[in-house]
């Protein structure tokens, strides 16, 4: 049996509020702003046993149980103890107790975020709330009018949309039957929810959750029962929230929606979404990435600039404030990407072997919406400077969420004419380049345990056989593979592997290419030559780049990139024969 | 009409300062115009501004209308049609770059100049401007080595891709980077066409024609008839970069003479303009 967790270092008191006691805790220096976090259901404060001290060294973080849960006692009767208004009397009196003085900042997950929602959209509290951090948890009344609103104007799309968040809803319709779920809570459920969790959730089996559960579970239908039937009969109707709002969406909830939040501007004034690839329970599963979001959202409503994400890339909402790293970021398609993500918010770490690109790359990536950027000038394929570099990005920047291995070199030239040097010199790059950043930031996404995905730069040559590439075309297809195969190896862990191939894109690798076999002067004409071809061709990196932020977003595993690279994917799959005609033919170089 | 050039084109010589002068006019008004630009502004209001400007302190003809782009048009996005240069409903934002461009023609002389600014704070569009200089130090440096105008492209070409920038001049019409300007004939009726005067035109494609018997263009490009040694005379030179959405450019007249004295085989018409001062002041 494992420990059930604790929070470590907290200061404990009693604040009394409507009839209960309630167990409140404190991490982090008083003078600071405060954040309070508020769990959801069936949950106690030690669900954010795993978020809390990643916030103490800058907030004066305040947890507490929800009435009835955790260490705090439950309202006599049940019945009628648990609505709004009441739960909207313990945050008053925690907040009093805590911050008499300064308004706190909210977070709240599932139930804590649905009682939040009224905390930051009622008229009692205003001047109480400086910002609210809204997961899983939607308010009441919007949900009332989100569906009200289907069910007058009901298009085809509505009804689906109706349909598919009642499907999701199964369990509310079941804590509304009488005593019931608190039998099953307090018999098997209550024994087997931590292996629920952790298989199907994908929660961490860490301690969480703590022995209270059959009783939190028991008392906690009753925020069902006393609130959902009655709010979304009658939504209020000015439910406008008066603090700017972040709300984070895991795509993967199977409770909600994220179509319930498609009209939330019209209620939230200043609001910023974040959206992430988990389940349901996130301060679990995804402590790191939620501690960062809350941080940089609190300390930019605190110097008064709540719209403070200046990122207007299109995948803001996923990529703001993670950490990238991308290889060979000093030219072409590594470059692009890098400002890609710097556009949609993300840290970028620039690695590439010619230094000053590198900080080009960095201080260009600065400008356009990175909040912070650093360039590193490693070689990808010298095993210890990547080691350096790996250990070196862990302890300053941290553990590295998207990881774009890109570097690579072009090598033409037929079989015989490549030399042994040859193979080791474009192996070593596209081939051990990958390999060592997979092996060792790879390794760091996995033992974080947080999830994160790794992008190969393949090529079409990759599945296209050329008698003009073969040993280009031989580094790619390992990488390929080797994408493949990792891919299957992360995916228990919420890490995705893509590989991105594509096909002629016009950037500098035409005018580096080694050209095996011929000499120096005519190694200048053949690369000024497929420099001046891939010009005509003329496909920009820009576009390579979306294609990987777009297949990140979406978890692809194979992505060919330009119609060619596509024409040849499915030649490779149909008609393999054709293919092999083709690489008979002479290069036109 | 073609300027003659040894003596004529000394550091005082009147022609010149007649060019100085009207350069000196378009700047001001570029100054002016930006200053009275505010958001929701239209890019044909701030050309229709330019020309008045310009109209009310005696400019008459035009070697074109003045041009304003706004926002991602400054660095000519998704441009395929020379018609896309011309001023359009797009209305500025806080935050967006914009670009004047005008060349009125005042006492005859001619100017073809090009303003970038943004309206309120535009880190990218600043760099895009800091990085200007080295171009305009690169231009120089190699006319005066006499280089073939067409490898001095390549080697702007080179300067924007290690800055990591887009050559955007090569949307213009022939991708020049530059192109001959010279006095102009008054008349008292001067139509224009697609913008351009017709005074200036006849006198481009008389160079044109000229040149090409021996072996010359007034339009610097890419192409092979820009494969000659800079031309004395006096060359309004654009560079103009971009970067994702962002454009920014000067563009002034370089004067080039047959002298055999290096400094004096070629110099910027004049060195107080905005962009050259402003790159004085951050140093
Ligand atoms: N351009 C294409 O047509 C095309 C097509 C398919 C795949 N690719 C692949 O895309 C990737 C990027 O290529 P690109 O076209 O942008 O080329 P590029 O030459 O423009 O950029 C490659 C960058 O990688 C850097 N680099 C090379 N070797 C390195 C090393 N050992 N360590 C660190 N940095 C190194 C270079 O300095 C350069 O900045 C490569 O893996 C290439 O094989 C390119």
């Amino acid at each position: 049996m494992t420990v059930p967790v604790t929070l470590e270092g907290a200061r404990e008191r009693r604040v009394r509020a409507g009839g209960v006691e309630l167990c409140v805790a404190e991490l982090g220096d008083p003078g600071q702003p405060t954040v309070i976090l508020v769990h959801g259901y069936p949950d106690s404060k030690e669900v954010w046993s795993e978020v809390a001290p990643r916030l103490a060294d800058r907030f004066h973080v305040v947890l507490y149980d929800v009435r009835g849960h955790g260490r705090s006692t439950a309202p006599k009767p049940l019945r009628g103890g648990f609505t709004l208004e009441k739960l909207t009397d313990d945050f008053l009196a925690v907040a009093d107790a805590v911050s008499p003085d300064r308004p706190v900042h909210l977070v709240g997950h599932d139930w804590g975020s649905v009682q939040a929602w009224e905390f930051a959209t009622i008229k009692r509290t205003e001047g109480r709330i400086a910002s609210f951090t809204s997961m899983s948890g939607p308010s009441l009344d919007h949900f009332g009018h989100w569906i009200n609103s289907r069910l007058k104007r009901p298009t085809p799309r509505r009804v689906g949309q109706l349909l598919g968040q009642g499907a999701k809803s199964w369990y509310v319709y079941l804590l509304h039957t009488p005593v019931l779920p608190e039998l099953a809570w307090r018999g098997p459920l209550g024994k087997t929810w931590p292996r629920i969790l952790e298989r199907v959730e994908k929660v961490p089996g860490d301690g969480y959750p703590t022995p209270s559960l059959p009783t939190d579970a028991a008392h906690g239908a009753w925020l069902y029962r006393d609130n959902v039937r009655t709010r979304l009969r009658r939504p209020r109707p000015d439910a406008y929230a008066h603090a700017p709002v972040q709300l984070i969406t895991p795509l993967g909830d199977a409770f909600l929606s994220e179509r319930l939040y498609d009209e939330l501007e019209l209620w939230v004034p200043q609001l910023i979404r974040r959206t992430l690839p988990a389940k349901h329970w996130i301060p679990r599963s995804r402590p790191a990435q939620l501690a960062s979001w809350i941080t940089e959202f609190v300390t930019s409503v605190e110097g008064g600039r709540p719209e403070s994400v200046t990122a207007t890339g299109k995948y803001a909402d996923r990529f703001g404030g993670q950490l990238v790293l991308v290889t060979g970021a000093g030219s072409g398609i590594g470059r692009a990407t890098a400002y890609a993500f710097a556009e949609a918010g993300a840290r970028v770490v620039a690695v590439d072997r010619d230094a000053e690109a590198a900080i080009r790359t960095a201080e260009m990536s600065r400008l356009i919406g990175a909040p912070e950027a650093w360039a590193e000038t490693v070689d990808v394929s010298d095993e210890q400077a990547m080691e350096k570099l790996a250990a070196k990005v862990a302890t300053e920047y941290g553990v590295v969420d998207v990881l774009v291995n890109n570097a690579g070199i072009g090598l033409s030239g037929s079989f015989f004419d490549t030399t042994p040097e040859d193979w080791k010199k474009v192996l070593d790059v596209n081939l051990w380049g990958v390999i060592h950043g997979c092996r060792l930031f790879g390794k760091q996404m996995a033992e974080r345990g947080q999830g994160g995905h790794i992008v190969n730069t393949a090529s079409a040559a990759a599945y296209q056989p050329s008698r003009a590439l073969p040993a280009y075309s031989t580094s790619k297809a390992a990488v390929l593979m080797l994408s493949e195969c990792l891919r299957a190896e992360l995916a228990g862990q919420g890490i995705g592997v893509t590989a991105i191939c594509p096909g002629l894109v016009n950037t500098n690798i035409t005018s580096t290419a080694h050209f095996a076999g011929v000499d120096a002067e005519e190694e200048k004409r053949r690369q000024k030559k497929s420099a001046r071809l891939y010009g005509l061709r003329n496909y920009p990196p820009e576009k390579v780049a979306d294609a990987i932020l777009r297949a990140v977003v979406r978890g692809e595993a194979v992505v060919p990139v330009t119609p060619e690279a596509r024409g040849a994917y499915l030649m490779s799959r149909f008609t393999p024969r054709a293919l092999r005609r083709i690489a008979r033919l002479e290069p036109p170089l | 009409m073609t300027t003659a050039v040894t003596g004529e084109l000394s550091v005082d010589s009147a022609e010149l300062r007649g060019f100085r002068q009207v350069q000196q006019l378009a700047y001001a008004c570029a100054e002016a115009v930006a200053a009275r630009l505010e958001p929701g502004i239209t890019e044909r209001e701030a050309a229709r501004m330019q020309r008045e400007w310009l109209r009310e302190r005696g400019v008459r003809d035009w070697f074109h209308l003045p041009f304003a782009w706004f926002g991602d048009r400054t660095a000519f996005v998704n441009f395929r049609i020379p018609l896309q240069f011309f001023p359009t409903n797009r209305r500025l934002e806080p935050g967006m770059p914009f670009i004047l461009d005008m060349a009125p023609v005042y006492d005859g002389y001619t100017a073809d100049i090009g303003y970038s600014g943004s309206l309120g704070i535009n880190p990218v569009q600043d760099k895009l401007m800091a990085d200007l200089e080295a171009h305009r130090e690169l231009i120089l440096r190699e006319v005066r080595e006499r280089r073939p105008l067409r490898e001095i492209y390549e080697d702007v070409d080179r300067l924007m891709v290690r800055q990591g920038y887009a050559n955007r001049h090569r949307a213009y019409p022939f991708g020049v980077i530059a192109h001959k300007i010279d006095r102009v004939k008054e008349r008292r009726w001067s139509p224009h066409v697609f913008g351009f005067g017709t005074q200036s035109l006849k006198g481009l494609a008389s160079d044109a024609l000229h040149g090409h018997r021996d072996g010359w263009s007034p339009l610097w490009s890419p192409y092979r008839f820009s494969d000659h040694p800079p031309r004395p005379g006096l060359w309004a030179v654009e560079p103009h970069l971009g970067f994702r959405g962002t454009g920014a450019k000067f563009e002034e007249i370089l004067v080039v003479t047959d002298s055999r004295d290096p400094e004096q085989s070629a110099f910027w018409l004049d060195d107080d303009l905005p962009h050259v001062r402003r790159w004085a002041e951050e140093k």
